[in-house]
């Protein structure tokens, strides 16, 4: 008797290849669209490439950032219970949800001559607008909640009693961390640093308000396409997907677990 | 020796209720509850890891209970191994060496002596990813016992195991505690663990000790309803006495002594009920007729229930005495209890 195949199945085919034509489609189009010569000739030019390191730079300064300022508090998420934690975790999404101008605006406004925290920095030496330092900040920003979030699903997948034999074995909170914890939690943090510099690299909004220059690839592409049109901003977009995808694909590699004999 | 004083733990939908406890130096006691009842939690409080509301925690006389774990000396072993997946067996059993100010030499002819006791010699390279339940567990019981705990407490070890698994784990366990010398501490939900193990059990009950005692003492008399049903007593009736005689609902029942005025239940196991086609007579056994019910076949054995008047009695038959006797449903017999098999309380 031949296999009847249930009408769901060609509903979940028909889904999976409109998503895949949806995001694939146009960005095919974009990297075949320039010619190979424009794009050698992008690469000649030392703007593109500064932009395109300056992003990767300062992407991988806030996915750094994260881990350090990250990793505690998305330990804790995952192992406490506190008053109040359903409001932490919604205020840690919030850089998600708010339009990206708005970020930089509310960056802005704390770092600026007006407020008490901004002159403070001035005094200090610390200049936000238009400065590495400014992109880095906004860049971790708006990368922080994919990292706290990713890493906090990490440590929840390790059950809580590894941590509680290793104390009653005689090591403590901190040591435990970092011969049980951390070893079994490590991949989820190198996760939560692609996703994090993943949604670095493709800031835009925020940037342009707190530091347009010094340019970083994204406001370079968008500088080319209101100056110059579609064809000097396209070779400049495929080089970032290029450059970033080679990364990312390293980073998934190098964090995928290995087979171990017995 | 672990005091337990007052001991309240509360969390949302449960309470641990104040909880008294005293167990030996060396002894080997056995928590029993059902499901939910708190011994995990229990367990974890005296270990250090679940947080107490009141009360206080003794070990060998050092109150210990805001001691962080690593400071307490006391070992853990859980039902579902907890073992580190990222370190092989052996680095897994001396895991803990480390934080002890042992002589390295002892330690090391510690972990040696545990190796073999537990038959670990040709695992302890391997990978712990790639051991059965039962090696799962010993490991587990080697890298406890490895950094030499004043108390050893075992959360349900045996439940998470094949039943050939149990058997020979709950061999180790107790040639374990004769050998090492040291206090263990075990909760579990099977009634035969504390018989086979146990010196001294204690029945938890929705975060309550309903009884304490030897094993023995608390197996023959339960204290409450709830305590002989967990214990196996499928026959638990409210009664009245007058005297050494039991009266369940029009059913008088000699006793071998006259119970306590607080006393108001009977209980009776269901294999120390027998079934006989004719009325037998034996010195000190009433006989009751009754009509089967209902027969349904446990696998090894058969529970046989028998209305007698407005009680029903529930015996417990083997196949092949079910086979000779040719009982079936509907059919009058009688039903013979031992007096010194009824319990009150």
């Amino acid at each position: 008797m031949k296999k009847r195949i249930d009408p769901f199945f060609w509903i979940a085919v028909f889904s999976t290849a409109t998503i895949v034509v949806f995001i694939l489609f146009p960005l095919i189009e974009m990297v075949i669209q320039p010619s190979f010569q424009d794009l050698k000739e992008t690469l000649k030019d030392p703007d593109v490439l500064h932009s395109i390191g300056l992003s990767i730079y300062t992407s991988g300064l806030a996915g750094i950032i994260s881990l350090i300022i990250g990793t505690p508090f998305a330990y804790l998420l995952a192992r406490k219970s506190f008053f109040g934690k359903k409001l932490v975790e919604s205020i840690i999404d919030l850089p998600i949800m708010i339009p990206h101008p708005v970020v930089g605006i509310a960056i802005l406004g704390l770092a600026g001559k007006n407020h008490w925290i901004g002159q403070i920095m001035q005094q200090v030496g610390i200049q936000i607008m238009g400065t590495v330092t400014g992109i880095v900040t906004v860049l971790t920003f708006v990368g922080l909640p994919f990292y706290v979030n990713t890493v906090k699903t990490g440590f929840e997948t390790i059950p809580v009693r590894l941590e509680n034999v290793s104390r009653s074995l005689g090591a403590s909170l901190t040591k435990t961390f970092f011969r049980v914890t951390f070893p079994l939690a490590w991949r989820a943090m190198l996760v939560g640093i692609i996703m994090c510099c993943a949604r670095a690299i493709s800031e835009f909004g925020a940037i342009v308000i707190v530091a347009y220059h010094p340019m970083i690839a994204p406001v370079m592409i968008y500088e080319r396409f209101t100056a110059y049109g579609l064809k000097y901003s396209q070779p400049v977009a495929v080089w970032l997907i290029l450059v970033c995808l080679v990364l990312f694909l390293l980073l998934r590699v190098f964090s995928l677990p290995k087979e171990k004999k017995a | 020796m672990i005091k337990i004083e007052t001991l309240r733990i509360e969390l949302p939908g449960f309470t641990l209720q104040n909880v008294d406890l005293s167990i030996k130096d060396g002894e080997f006691f056995v928590l029993l509850g059902p499901t939910g009842s708190g011994k995990t939690l229990m367990l974890e409080a005296i270990a250090g890891v679940a947080p107490i509301t009141s009360g206080r925690i003794l070990v060998k006389g050092r109150d210990v209970t805001y001691f962080p774990p690593e400071k307490r000396g006391i070992g853990i072993v859980y039902q579902d191994y907890a073992l580190f997946p990222h370190l092989s067996v052996l680095d897994n059993i001396t895991y803990g060496l480390r934080y002890h100010k042992a002589d390295a030499q002892a330690s090391r002819r510690r972990v040696n002596d545990l190796i073999e006791q537990l038959g670990l010699q040709r695992l302890s390279q391997r990978s712990i990813r790639y051991l059965s339940g039962g090696e799962r567990q010993r490991v587990s019981l080697a890298r406890a016992l490895a950094v030499n705990p004043s108390v050893l407490l075992l959360d349900e070890p045996l439940s998470a195991l094949d039943p050939n698994f149990r058997e020979d784990i709950r061999d180790v366990l107790k040639k374990l505690h004769r050998e090492v010398k040291i206090t263990f501490l075990m909760v579990t939900h099977d009634f035969v663990d504390p018989l086979f193990l146990g010196q001294r059990t204690a029945i938890l009950n929705h975060g309550k000790i309903e009884q304490t005692g030897p094993v023995s003492d608390v197996f023959e008399r339960p204290a409450t309803p709830f305590v002989a049903e967990f214990l196996g007593m499928k026959n638990v009736f409210p009664a009245t006495f007058k005297g050494p005689m039991a009266n369940l609902d029009g059913i008088k029942l000699p006793l071998e002594k006259t119970p306590g005025n607080h006393e108001s239940y009977v209980a009776i196991r269901s294999e120390d009920i027998i079934i006989r086609k004719d009325k037998i007579s034996e010195n000190g056994m009433s006989m009751i007729q009754g009509k089967i019910v209902d027969i349904i076949d446990r696998g090894l054995f058969h529970e046989v229930s028998v209305n007698a008047g407005k009680v029903v009695f529930r015996s417990t038959l083997s196949k092949r005495d079910l086979f000779l006797l040719n009982l079936s449903e509907r059919r009058d017999v009688f039903i013979g209890i031992q007096s010194s098999n009824i319990h009150t309380f």
